[in-house]
């Protein structure tokens, strides 16, 4: 691992958000609409329901800790897509740039990207709608840490999907955060679905959160060994994905893909 | 680059070649269109796996250890500009630090002078005029002073004065640095000017080698580029019968 190389690609991906306000923009814009629309939701739902129960952590923390999940997931796979977008792989990939290296740089990017969405969600819901991730206690470090490295997964799952179907595949890659969240619950307990999405639902990581920061809004504790399955699975999903880009990168090289990007196929 | 091989599916584009560039020597590679240099020119910068063959960079075999031969390589091709949306300095700064190269700041501060780009500095590389992004390029393939320098039409897009500068340089960093380059180009008056050696390619294989401001009187041609045609004409012929 060299350090340099990595810190190479990082910089690549602050330039280029440090020089184009279309990139900066949509780091906080987009989660802030989406912040502002959920709480006035969830204030609205708080003025019709029975007294007593508090939608803002239960509906607006969801969606403020999916959108940080999401956006985990998109810092890594855009900081990607800038290398497709300037078609830059003959360049990058005839450098002594390890695969390991380009991913952490990838992730080290995404890190710094989401932080900014999170702080941006945080700042708003707390300020206009009263969230406070201290109503959470604890468990929100081990929460946003198992949904950061789901994101990160989807991410890396994400960009070697990219590098396998080539360019246009990015419109696959977007939803699918979408695609799975019906499976883990953001907004209801896993056991409103059917039997055969609670046996996928127990295969995703964020399902685990999810059922912990509901069990936390209802005053019941959450469960520990839960959450450590989360972890444990969000990190074999790290493992399988950066094994999967790996394995990707290596049939792009031997057919010619991946000096032919744009073509999308070489047969 | 030893019993160098690449086919796709049923079409052979690499056929079995073989060459060395010793350091030093700049070395063309020419053939028409579809005879194989650009393939040649990916499996040596790792980005096109051989089916079969080796290739060694310094000592160092690149199938078995990638990120260290490539360090030793570098290149510019008129089909790989840099990214538009990066500044020059970016850019050089960028790719200095993927091929850690010391004292980078005054690396880049001699290579802007050599290539022009001064004034450019801060300016997006995107644009650039063709002919100063072929000097980013160029400035970009010289900033690790590569062992192994790979040209892939290097002076397409630019005006013959700077081809002329651009060419001394090159051959001065070739002598100074005792690297090897390996220059594919069109351009048949600029390969003579440059090049020690030059392999001609048709159909993936070598047909010709050797100096080329004597190849012509060898085989009959007026010239070099008349020799050209005559391996293209070949090319095509066979291509028909085929």
């Amino acid at each position: 691992m060299n350090p340099r190389r990595l810190a190479a690609v990082v910089l690549r991906q602050f330039y280029l958000y440090a020089g184009s306000p279309t990139r900066l923009v949509p780091l906080f814009a987009w989660v802030a609409v989406d912040i502002a629309l959920w709480g006035f939701i969830t204030r609205y739902l708080n003025s019709i329901a029975s007294p007593g129960f508090n939608f803002v952590p239960a509906l607006l923390g969801a969606v403020l800790l999916w959108d940080f999940l999401t956006r985990v997931m998109q810092g890594v796979s855009t900081a990607f897509l800038e290398d497709v977008w300037s078609r830059n792989f003959l360049n990058i990939f005839a450098t002594p740039l390890r695969m390991s290296e380009y991913i952490l740089g990838l992730v080290a990017t995404s890190i710094g990207t989401s932080l900014i969405g999170l702080a941006t969600m945080l700042g708003l819901a707390t300020l206009a709608f009263g969230l406070s991730f201290f109503a959470y206690g604890a468990a929100i470090v081990p929460f946003l840490l198992v949904l950061f490295l789901s994101g990160i997964a989807l991410g890396v799952a994400g960009t070697a999907m990219m590098l396998r179907l080539g360019p246009a595949s990015e419109w696959f890659i977007w939803p699918l955060p979408a695609v799975l969240s019906p499976f883990v619950g953001v907004f209801y307990p896993i056991t409103t679905l059917p039997s055969w999405m609670q046996a996928i639902s127990r295969l995703l990581p964020p399902s685990y959160v999810f059922e912990g920061v509901r069990a936390i809004v209802r005053g019941a504790s959450w469960s520990a060994s839960g959450l450590a399955i989360g972890f444990g699975l969000s990190i074999l999903y790290i493992a399988m994905a950066g094994l999967f880009f790996r394995r990707v990168f290596g049939v792009a090289v031997r057919t010619g893909l991946l000096a032919r990007y744009s073509a999308e196929s070489t047969t | 680059m030893r019993n160098l091989r690449k086919a796709y599916r049923d079409m052979v584009a690499v056929d079995g070649i073989s060459f060395a560039v010793p350091p030093g020597e700049i070395v063309g590679l020419l053939g028409p269109n579809g005879a194989g240099k650009t393939t040649t020119v990916n499996m040596i910068l790792g980005v096109l796996e051989p089916g079969e063959g080796a290739i060694t960079i310094d000592g160092i075999d690149l199938l078995k250890r990638r990120s260290a031969a490539l360090s030793c390589t570098n290149f510019a091709a008129v089909y790989a500009a840099l990214p538009g949306n990066l500044t020059v300095e970016q850019n050089l700064r960028v790719f200095g630090m993927l091929y850690s190269v010391p004292s980078l700041s005054d690396r880049i501060d001699a290579l802007v002078e050599q290539f022009d780009l001064k004034r450019f500095r801060g300016t997006r590389s995107g644009v650039l005029s063709s002919g100063e992004q072929t000097r980013l390029s160029l400035a970009k393939a010289l900033l690790n002073r590569p062992k192994l320098l790979l040209l892939d039409e290097p002076t397409a897009s630019i005006d013959p004065a700077i081809a002329r500068t651009i060419r001394a340089t090159i051959r001065s960093f070739a002598q100074e640095n005792q690297s090897a380059v390996l220059w594919t180009s069109h351009n048949m008056y600029e390969v003579e000017e440059v090049c020690h050696r030059v392999f001609f390619l048709s159909h993936g294989r070598i047909l010709l080698e050797g100096d080329p401001r004597l190849l012509p009187r060898e085989h009959g041609a007026a010239n070099l580029e008349d020799l050209f045609v005559q391996v293209a004409n070949e090319q095509l012929h066979d291509g028909i019968v085929r």
